[in-house]
């Protein structure tokens, strides 16, 4: 503490303004709290509540110096974490085997989970959202632009499996490219206005394009079904066998197994489908990060006038950025529907986006793993809040709040460059 | 007399009711180093801006000649064609570096629109095919021969924000040539460096006009830059040129000195 100090304001500066704010509460103390109506025998009197008062004050007055104690040591940790930057140089192959443990006990929880369906069930849902973080990660993590409105993308996604199934009996694999090219698609719409928009800017219209197709679902009833949604959507079946009890149009999952009938089969078939989807995007992310457009995104994230300026086609690149973001979003969106056999426009409000992008902001930008395991937080946290119903979101909040002080720079911050000089370049 | 790379012509910039730049006429040649100077705020950065894209110009024209393309206005270019197209590529007063990434990584994406090219906008890429291998080997050459030549190479693997000013000036040079420029603009790059390093910098931007013939356009404020590597020199006041010539034959010319003496009392009231 001491080694720092000359940077805090010194104490004789935080008391003067803890007696200011002492004396405010002080001056509105004395009507509110010090002199109390009270009714003797049919007249009104004043009676005083000096102790009330003193403890109102000095509470103040403490709480005062706490706060401003705490205000400090937060900017004073910002400061400090801005003069060092994490050195590139080393590496953490440890984060590497992490990923390792963490895919090879994603693969194997269903087997040891088996007959308990909750935990499969939630386990596939912290799955989607792992996807839809890596998705997002690629629009705000890779590329920097804040995107508010990704929901947008998980709902065309979805309601492109919705009616394509309903309406002309697509499958969930033919429908996927074509939901992925649409959910693309939409992601140019919205790349386009946005372009020359920055920060808060971008959130404000990213926000209120979310909410536009958000709208345009509840409203256009004749296309999206309004507010009652699109139903009984065909769920995936296993390379054309459906996961249903006998049926008479032919064999299902069980029978051809030879199999004992069991509704647990379907619930751990979606979890592998999601695991694969969440997989394969994974892989193509980081494969797309060390291609040279993933260089650019961070690179127009870094300093967009730079980029210019060495002849980069900024648009080109964040319209990528968000292209590529949304298609993935839109892949979750047809896993979502095929999940639950129904959507509805509830299901994409905007505190979906709020979650993906606090998942991301939670991970850590840019962070693979970091996304893990902020989707398993915030799955499971309001999960084990179930038993104190009233103090969920509380909890919720406060715990988000305690890991942004703690970790300001998401869960993992560590970035890998992409590039890397030879061993033999660096003696040279 | 040498072939002219740029020429300015009636240049006139505009903001609202203040003229930064009035009516200017400026020639760059080929393989010479060409110094703008004059007073803070006189327009020479809003100069840069207007060459390379990012202001429109209310008058006038800029025209680049490209050994292969031929005449090019970069007034009706956008930024970024102006380095990919015409090969005018600037480094900026206020330092511009990718802060979170490693200087090699500064280097590499500056060679972005190779490596887009070769990756064939990221098919080949993903899958590894081999000429997008060659193009990274090739781009990773590149940038370790300029990090070599401007004494970077031991710090190549490192985030380019740690760094001090001086070092971050030179990559945002070496950053620069990973662009294959024909002209270089450097607004101030002797900014905050010391006698040594400044040192380095002249001799890095003779090497750079005699021994790679490019053109070099130099803001710089620092005299012992500017009077020792300029072949020639312009002086801006208040957006306009007023004086023109060796490095002699401006530090002579009575417009100049009084240009800078009034601006020398300047500094020292806002010193006081
Ligand atoms: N975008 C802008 N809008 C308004 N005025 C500007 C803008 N850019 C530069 N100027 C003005 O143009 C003048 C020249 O600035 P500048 O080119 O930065 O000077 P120098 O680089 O020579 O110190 C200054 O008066 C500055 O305030
Ligand atoms: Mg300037």
């Amino acid at each position: 503490m001491t080694t720092h100090a000359h940077n805090l304001p010194n104490v004789a500066s935080r008391l003067k303004d803890a007696t200011g704010i002492a004396l405010v509460s002080l001056l509105l103390g004395v009507p509110m709290i010090g002199l109390k109506t009270v009714d003797a025998g049919g007249a009104l009197a004043i009676a005083t509540r000096w102790p009330w008062l003193l403890a109102f004050v000095a509470t103040m007055f403490v709480g005062r110096l706490v706060l401003q104690f705490v205000l400090d040591h937060v900017k004073l940790n910002k400061a400090k974490r801005a003069r060092t930057r994490p050195e590139i140089g080393a590496t953490r192959p440890w984060l590497k085997w992490i990923g390792y443990g963490v895919v090879g006990f994603a693969l194997v929880l269903p087997i040891a989970f088996s007959g308990n369906r909750y935990v499969v069930d939630t386990a596939t849902t912290v799955l989607i959202y792992v996807m839809l973080g890596w998705g997002l990660n690629v629009v705000v993590g890779l590329a920097g632009l804040l995107d508010l409105g990704y929901v947008a993308f998980y709902a065309v996604g979805a309601y492109t499996y919705g009616l394509l199934s309903t309406h002309f009996g697509w499958g969930f694999w033919e429908t996927l490219p074509v939901a992925g090219a649409a959910a693309a698609t939409f992601g140019v719409i919205l790349g386009w206005p946005t372009l020359r928009l920055r920060g808060d800017y971008l959130a404000i219209v990213t926000l209120g394009f979310g909410e536009i197709i958000r709208l345009i679902l509840v409203n256009w009833t004749d296309f999206s079904g309004g507010p009652n949604g699109i139903g009984s959507i065909p769920r995936p079946t296993f390379f054309g066998l459906p996961f249903s009890p006998d049926s008479d149009a032919g064999p299902t999952f069980a029978s051809f197994f030879h199999l004992e009938y069991s509704p647990e089969h379907r619930v751990m078939f979606l979890y592998y489908l999601i695991l694969v989807l969440a997989l394969l995007t994974n892989l193509f992310v980081s494969r797309m990060r060390k291609l040279p457009v993933g260089l650019a995104w961070e690179a127009v994230r870094e300093d967009e006038v730079a980029c210019k300026a060495l002849g980069m086609n900024v648009t080109n690149v964040k319209l990528s950025a968000f292209a590529i973001g949304a298609m993935l979003g839109g892949f979750a969106g047809v896993f979502f529907a095929a999940r639950q056999g129904f959507i509805s426009p509830e299901s994409f409000v905007f505190s979906e986006s709020a979650t993906i992008l606090a998942i991301v902001v939670l991970g850590g930008m840019g962070s693979q793993l970091g996304v893990v395991i902020a989707s398993v937080l915030l799955v499971l946290l309001p999960e084990l809040g179930r038993d104190f119903s009233e103090y969920r979101m509380l909890m919720f909040g406060a715990a988000m709040i305690l890991i942004m002080v703690w970790r300001p720079g998401g869960l993992i911050a560590h970035r890998e460059p992409t590039y890397r000089l030879a061993k033999k370049g660096a003696q040279a | 007399m040498s072939e002219m790379l740029l020429e300015v012509d009636r240049l006139t910039m505009r903001f609202g009711g203040l003229t930064a730049i009035d009516d200017l006429s400026v020639a760059v040649p080929k393989g010479k180093i060409t110094s703008i100077i004059g007073p803070n705020g006189a327009g020479k950065t809003t100069f840069f801006n207007c060459l390379t894209g990012f202001y429109k110009p209310t008058e006038g024209s800029v025209r680049m000649h490209h050994p292969v393309h031929g005449p090019l206005l970069l007034n009706e270019m956008p930024s970024y064609h102006v380095a990919r197209k015409a090969g005018v590529v600037r480094t900026f007063q206020n330092i511009r570096l990718f802060p979170n990434m490693s200087v090699l990584e500064n280097l590499i994406v500056a060679q972005h629109n190779a490596l887009q090219t070769a990756s064939r906008f990221s098919l080949a890429g993903l899958f590894g095919r081999a000429g997008f291998k060659q193009a990274r080997e090739a781009a990773l050459e590149k940038a370790e021969m300029w990090l070599t030549r401007l004494k970077l190479i031991e710090l190549a693997d490192t985030a380019a924000g740690n760094l001090s000013y001086g070092t971050q000036r030179r990559i945002e040079i070496a950053r620069a040539l990973c662009v294959d420029p024909l002209l270089l603009c450097l607004d101030e790059p002797a900014a905050g460096l010391n006698p040594r390093e400044s040192a380095e910098l002249n001799e890095l931007l003779l090497y750079l006009s005699r021994e790679h013939g490019k053109g070099v356009l130099l803001i710089e404020h620092d005299m012992n830059v500017v009077m020792r590597v300029s072949d020639h020199i312009c002086v801006l006041n208040f957006g306009t040129k007023i004086a023109e010539g060796t490095p002699e034959q401006v530090q002579n010319d009575p417009n100049v000195i009084k240009a800078y003496l009034g601006e020398e009392d300047a500094d020292d009231k806002e010193a006081a």
